[in-house]
């Protein structure tokens, strides 16, 4: 990288604007501060709001970790780390425990968080109101009133139409017993990863220019009623590598047959697995 | 079976390396130079200037290069590089009556102070293709300025040096139109770039907006105010005017104003008749109105559009029903910004693998349980059937 720029690509007033603006979502959890978000030289969708959080928070001492879809090796992943290791040259880790800072899109990795370690989500649409009222002023003024009965008949109207609440992933939260926040688009088997987490949870939106946050041990309930209590997808399958039971499966078509094969999402939670499961039988895993 | 969970580096890696191939394209031909882009594609630098909000020929030119001629993409490279650098503060207002106008026409009036000044535009020209190669004595685009000498070419012949009063500025005079841009100049207002788009937004934050928006976006809104989607009478060009204009700045360590450079702008004043709507100063009831656009280097149809939006959405501002998209900041505002636009509908190409796994999961469910609830009801059906007919 041309010496221009500076480490981690944000000049030092942007990356403190962007403090400030993170403080004041942890202050307020799950309520959406406006931020001056900046251009950034990845296109919007692709994270740019994550990508200025961890620009804002990387020190040299960081050890980062990326993952898109739960992988470490999928192309955005790969584009994102490229680019701090360009722009700050921290060390970059596939372990979810060895990370200090994990920015991901759509997951959150299987293997626990920890106290310390900080989650950046990227996140498209930070309100989970938008599709409710697409005007922001409006919006706002839900947020602000606790407004929330439009949320929960959009919920309702799923109900009636088809038995259950269909919203498969962005299931939206409540957190903190305060406000409605969305959890990005990871699924909704991911939400109860948010509920009392040790670890911190920052949300940024660079198109829209939000930053939000979850900070540790916070409560973080997923929206549903007495009689239709939120679930979670199943798989029948386990995972075809590691055998895992309890991941979230990717579904893989082998061929133009309709054969499929079901594998983690999280790549490096299987490959752990794997390992484990292979010094346990001490045979290597046929599938 | 399983490249779609790994090989994401190297296929990174190696889109990158036919990215610089294709972009160089076969070796035996030369390579474009950057100043052939900075003076025979000067219109594409100015628009990327604009739409990169940030006046540096040279990063423009760069940007063009690097990204094949892709003017949206090369706009993305100078925003994301225009974004990194120091803000040291705010130059003087321009004055632009001191405009060197290289061009300067009035749609409203036939003669003015100053005069009209026709310049370098399209707007006379046959759009003939002159299909190569060149043949002697054919005429190719550079046959009419073939016989003139650097020399004559430079200063322009149709500069200007005198001062141009602007049309609106005499319409005001007159107590034909309300205030202008007047009340703006010199006022302190927010930098769009620095803080996020709150709606609604201040005319100061709607014109920043407009200036760095995208032109096919900005000129198809316009359009659509002038098919009756939001105005209801035919506008009139006051004035367009292109040249350059000094920027002057006080650097606090030194407290005079020094002339830090020169660019070149795009002026526009629309003037509509009023629309009818109330709020109006006293003794003007009856009159006109403005609408202002200004843009970095040439580009006319833009200048155009933001101006007539800008009226459009004054006039929601002071009471008129917004019934149009073109009447609609939020619409207008929060979708003109083509680096946004660009990135997040493509976007969509990155993988949804999981979310898309959610829905299949889902729907997958839902079909379930409404087919064993099929099933039930015609085993039901048959049952009474079955006791009906006796069986």
């Amino acid at each position: 990288m041309p010496s221009h720029y500076n480490f981690a690509y944000l000049d030092e007033q942007s990356k403190k604007m962007i403090r400030r603006a993170i403080l004041k979502a942890m202050a307020i959890p799950g309520f959406q501060v406006p931020f001056g978000g900046r251009e950034m030289p990845l296109p919007y969708g692709w994270g740019t709001g994550g990508i200025q959080l961890s620009a804002s928070l990387l020190g040299e001492a960081d050890i980062l970790k990326v993952i898109d879809q739960g992988s470490d090796d999928t192309v955005n992943a790969v584009s994102i780390k490229d680019f701090f290791k360009r722009t700050a040259a921290v060390e970059i880790t596939e372990s979810t425990p060895h990370a200090t800072l994990i920015q991901t899109r759509h997951r959150i990795p299987e293997t626990p968080l920890t106290a310390g370690q900080i989650m950046v989500y990227q996140v498209p649409i930070p309100d989970p109101l938008q599709f409710i009222e697409p005007k922001r002023p409006e919006a706002a003024k839900m947020h602000a009133f606790e407004e929330y009965g439009a949320m929960y008949v959009k919920l309702y109207e799923d109900i009636a139409r088809h038995g259950r609440i269909v919203t498969a992933f962005d299931y939206p939260v409540q957190v903190h017993h305060r406000y409605i926040a969305s959890p990005s688009p990871i699924p909704k088997f991911d939400n109860p990863k948010l509920h009392q987490s040790p670890a911190i949870h920052l949300f940024g939106a660079g198109r829209e220019k939000r930053i939000y946050a979850i900070p540790p041990y916070t409560d973080v309930v997923s929206l549903d009623f007495e009689d239709y209590p939120f679930e979670l997808e199943t798989w029948d399958e386990s995972c075809a590598i590691c055998g895992s039971p309890t991941s979230f499966l990717d579904e893989i078509i082998m061929d133009d047959q309709g054969n499929r094969m079901f594998v983690c999402s999280d790549s490096e939670y299987c490959q752990n697995t794997l390992k484990t499961n292979t010094l346990k039988k001490g045979a290597p895993c046929q599938k | 079976m399983y490249v779609a969970v790994k090989g994401g580096q190297t296929a990174v890696r190696n889109s990158r390396r036919l990215v610089a191939r294709t972009r160089r394209g076969p070796r035996a031909v030369p390579e474009i130079g950057a100043d052939q882009i900075e003076n025979q594609l000067g219109l594409a630098v100015d628009r990327v200037m604009a739409e990169g909000a940030l006046y540096d020929r040279r990063a423009a030119v760069q940007a063009i290069k690097q990204a094949q001629g892709d003017l949206v993409e090369a706009v993305f490279l100078v925003r994301a590089f225009r974004t990194t650098l120091k803000r040291f503060g705010n130059s003087t207002p321009m004055d632009t009556e001191k405009m060197q106008a290289i061009r300067r026409v009035s749609g409203a009036f036939k003669d003015l102070p100053g005069g009209q000044i026709l310049g370098p535009t399209y707007d006379y020209t046959h759009r003939l293709i002159e299909f190569g190669p060149k043949t002697e004595g054919a005429a190719d685009e550079n046959s009419l300025c073939e016989n003139e000498t650097e020399k004559k070419e430079a200063p322009n012949p149709s500069f200007t040096m005198e001062p141009l009063p602007r049309v609106t500025d005499m319409l005001e005079q007159q107590g034909l139109m309300e205030k202008g841009t007047g009340d703006l100049i010199g006022a302190p207002t927010q930098d769009l770039t620095r803080q996020p788009l709150k709606i609604p937004a201040r005319r100061s934050i709607r014109l920043q907006a407009l200036a760095r928006g995208d032109e096919g976006f900005l000129l198809s809104s316009a359009y659509s105010l002038q098919r009756g989607f939001g105005l209801d009478r035919h506008p009139f060009l006051g004035e367009l005017r292109v040249g350059f204009v000094e920027v002057m700045f006080t650097p606090p360590e030194l407290k005079f104003e020094i002339k830090i450079g020169e660019i070149k702008i795009t002026e526009c004043y629309m003037v509509n008749r009023f629309n009818g709507e109330k709020n109006r100063a006293p003794g003007l009831e009856n009159g006109f109105e403005n609408g202002y656009g200004l843009v970095f280097g040439q580009n006319e149809r833009k200048a155009m559009s933001v101006s007539l939006l800008d009226r459009s959405l004054q006039n929601a501002e002071n009471g008129t029903a917004v019934k149009y998209p073109g009447q609609d900041q939020e619409f207008i505002l929060a979708h003109s910004d083509n680096v946004e636009a660009s990135g997040f509908v493509q976007h969509l190409k990155l993988p949804h693998y999981v979310d898309f796994q959610s829905e299949l999961l889902s729907v997958r469910s839902l079909q379930n349980t409404h087919l064993s609830k099929k099933l039930n009801t015609r085993k039901n059906n048959i049952q009474k059937n079955n006791i009906k007919t006796g069986k």
